[in-house]
């Protein structure tokens, strides 16, 4: 007996019982799969491809939209941008402001995920920890900075249960450490879920093989859960350091870049130039520019995706 | 290649092209679009649309009520009112402009009107008037770009000074201060009573940097001083110079209140109302308010403190309802008719009383003068000086704002001193005009 390839049953041929010849079967089958995807692509091309294609020439022009007569003036807006102080100022924030708040996503969500997924505790405390620590999460933004700024007022409970009155988020030495605080409170629980996951399929006959050798507990951690968890470490870490650089509402709704500039970022920068200056050609510009740092972040992380496949 | 990577490819080049040649479309057509403000039927009826935030602030009701009056004494015209909140009418009236789509009568505030004006889709209202053989001498006040007037303030909102009588009394200072030396005097005296309370409250959050213009600027405003000359900034001048080393001397001696660089104007008047505060420079329209969240607090309203020795007239800072007619407006005379009937005596004197403002009507009256002290008050120290407002019908007001905020807030802080914060303020002013 021959060895056939299986020849799959075109729904054109089925219906109308011709065969169609191989190409047009094939350019059949994938106009179909496209007409399939149609929907999502039609939709992610109008509302994400033209409008990030429209910033980068409103980048490209001198007063864009403001103006009746738009002129090309190719870079000079990323000139006049990348000469800017007050833009490597809010680089430099930015910078410290996501390192620190996804480093520390990342040491408290790993202690809390270990602790949830110790065998120390029973199924009851576990579910109602586990609940408590995921509630920063639950909520929005906008009730997270009002929440915080009513806390953090020199008035407010923090200063009461305190007995001081610390300006929190007034004082242009604290400002940035208080607003990195209160993203890294409203972050971790996203961390801790996904590490908790991660570390519920660890296979436990690793953890025993450890023992069996006289690995301790600070040696199990190293040398098995860490080499474990390492594909989501570097998922979560870059995928938080993407989404944290462009954390605008936060530090706009506590502290709205200031007091002077300690707290801006280049999101609260990029709003003022578009919406307090009107200037849409500059903004257009850094908005490019944050655009092509995330890309930078976004392209290890697709790399490191399709290693993992 | 396989054939699906073939097909794969393919898609990809046409998906490829596709994109670039909607986007070459998409940036060669976004700056066109005709307008479509209104419409109009074959019998001469119009309808003009109307977008304001003021219908929501006001009673439910009592503002399509009005605009019915109008309706009725002007048969054939229909206005639609498109009611918003402040932030998000701004921000359709921007996209508006840039899209070509203003509704036909705009509401503006102040800080609007020059970005607007120097882009062309507001009308020149003083050519509106000519048209229409308007008498404008019953206009308090008119927002004014080179020469053209572009709006109208239809009602004002202004800022005298409330005391906080208890926290004055203890601190043993008899009457409201009404000096500069006597404002820091009680201010002093305020902040000795120890525990929480300051003797004065100073909102200079950079988010929304009206604090500026409110409770920094107004001490130059109440001395009859100018942060202007000849329509540029002018910061380095005595007056403000003076008013800003008094507000350092007030931040020195330790009586404004924490929180000042990330303070807003609500959590101002949180302060004030929970009795942590003696004194504020604060809105008439947050008096019921204040009233309602706080009805022991008994405090009195008077106006700001002036240089020791000025006896002229106090400008008094305010803001306002304006109104505007944009100019792609297929039906500028019906719009202006609607303007002229919101700034005649009669309707001024209502929207004033159901808005709790100052009429823009100098012959209109509000009906609350009549009941309340407070507001009689309030209404006498506004008839008695001008509104004094600069900012408005400035380029990037809130922008302008800001930027002295900062210098200002550096200067408090200590990092530089008060002349370097004014001088660094005058030239990045100067570079936005």
């Amino acid at each position: 007996m021959t060895l056939r390839s299986p020849v799959v049953l075109d729904t054109e041929v089925i219906v109308t019982g011709v065969p169609q010849s191989r190409r047009r079967r094939q350019l059949r089958r994938t106009a179909e799969s496209y007409a399939f995807l149609s929907p999502t692509i039609i939709l992610l091309f109008v509302l994400m491809i033209i409008p990030i294609v429209m910033v980068i020439g409103y980048s490209l022009q001198d007063r864009a939209i403001i103006g009746k007569n738009h002129e090309f003036v190719g870079l000079d807006n990323y000139v006049s941008v990348l000469t800017n102080p007050d833009f490597w100022n809010a680089t430099s924030n930015t910078v410290i402001f996501t390192v620190v708040s996804v480093v520390a996503h990342l040491i408290i969500g790993l202690g809390f995920a270990l602790m949830l997924n110790s065998t120390l505790i029973g199924a009851v405390p576990r579910a109602i920890f586990r609940g408590l620590y995921v509630l920063p999460w639950l909520f929005t933004v906008a009730v997270i900075a009002v929440l915080w700024r009513m806390l953090l007022a020199p008035n407010g409970v923090i200063n009461f249960l305190l007995n001081s009155d610390i300006e929190w988020l007034a004082s242009p030495q604290l400002a940035l450490g208080t607003v990195t605080f209160i993203n890294i409170w409203a972050g971790y629980p996203f961390f801790m879920v996904s590490l908790l996951a991660g570390l519920q399929g660890i296979p436990s006959d690793l953890y025993e093989a450890a023992v069996v050798d006289g690995a301790g507990p600070v040696q199990r951690f190293w040398n098995v859960t860490v080499p474990q968890l390492r594909p989501i470490i570097v998922s979560l870490v870059l995928l938080d350091l993407i989404w944290t650089s462009q954390q605008f509402a936060l530090i706009w709704m506590t502290t709205g870049g200031g007091p002077i500039n300690v707290t801006e970022v280049l999101s609260t920068f990029t709003y003022k130039l578009a919406f307090a200056k009107y200037d849409f050609s500059q903004a257009a510009t850094s908005a490019v520019l944050v655009l092509l740092m995330s890309m930078v972040l976004a392209v290890f992380y697709v790399r490191h995706q399709k290693a993992r496949d | 290649m396989t054939r699906a990577g073939q097909g794969h490819s393919k898609a990809l080049k046409i998906a490829g092209a596709m994109t670039a040649v909607a986007s070459v479309l998409m940036v060669a057509g976004c700056s066109g679009g005709s307008s479509d403000g209104a419409s109009g039927d074959a019998g001469g009826d119009v309808t003009i649309e109307f977008a304001q935030w003021w219908e929501p602030e006001l009673p439910d009701g009592e503002f399509r009520a009005l605009i019915d009056t109008f309706e009725d004494e002007n048969p054939g015209i229909t206005v639609d009112l498109v009611s918003g909140p402040y932030a998000s009418t701004k921000e359709q009236l921007f996209a508006g402009a840039a899209s070509g789509t203003m509704p036909d009568v705009v509401g503006l505030d102040g800080a609007w009107v020059n970005d607007f004006a120097s882009q062309g889709v507001i009308a020149n209202l003083t050519d509106l008037m000519a048209d229409a053989d308007y008498d404008d001498s019953q206009l308090a006040s008119q927002i004014q770009v080179d020469g053209g007037t572009y709006m109208i303030p239809v009602v004002n909102f202004v800022y005298p000074m409330f005391t906080n009588d208890d926290l004055l009394s203890q601190a043993g200072v008899s009457a409201p201060p009404s000096t500069r030396t006597e404002f820091a005097d009680a201010a002093q005296k305020v902040s000795a009573l120890g525990g929480d309370v300051s003797g004065w409250v100073l909102p200079l959050s950079l988010e929304a940097p009206n604090g500026v213009q409110n409770d920094v600027m107004s001490w130059v405003w109440a001395s009859g001083g100018s942060m202007l000359k000849d329509g540029q900034p002018d910061l380095t001048n005595d007056d403000v110079a003076s008013a800003a080393d008094y507000i350092q001397g007030l931040w020195d001696d330790g009586v404004i209140a924490s929180g000042s660089f990330t303070m807003k104007e609500q959590d101002k008047v949180e302060e004030f109302t929970n009795g942590r505060v003696g004194m504020m420079i604060d809105s008439l329209a947050h008096i019921n308010l204040i009233r309602e969240t706080n009805p022991d607090l008994k405090f009195s309203i008077s106006a700001i403190p002036a240089d020791d020795g000025y006896d002229g007239e106090r400008g008094i800072p305010y803001a306002s309802w304006g109104i505007g007619v944009a100019e792609n407006s297929e039906h500028k005379d019906a719009a202006f008719k609607l303007v002229q009937f919101l700034m005649s005596e009669d309707t001024n004197s209502e929207l004033s009383t159901m808005a709790n403002a100052f009429p823009g009507n100098t012959e209109s009256v509000p009906g609350f003068v009549e009941d309340d002290e407070l507001f009689k008050t309030a209404f006498d120290i506004y008839k008695a000086g001008y509104p004094a407002n600069e900012f408005t019908g400035l380029p990037v007001a809130e922008e302008l704002m800001r930027q002295f905020g900062e210098q200002f807030q550096s200067a408090l802080d200590g990092q530089q001193s008060m002349e370097d914060a004014l001088k660094k303020a005058q030239d990045s002013w100067v570079a936005e005009f």
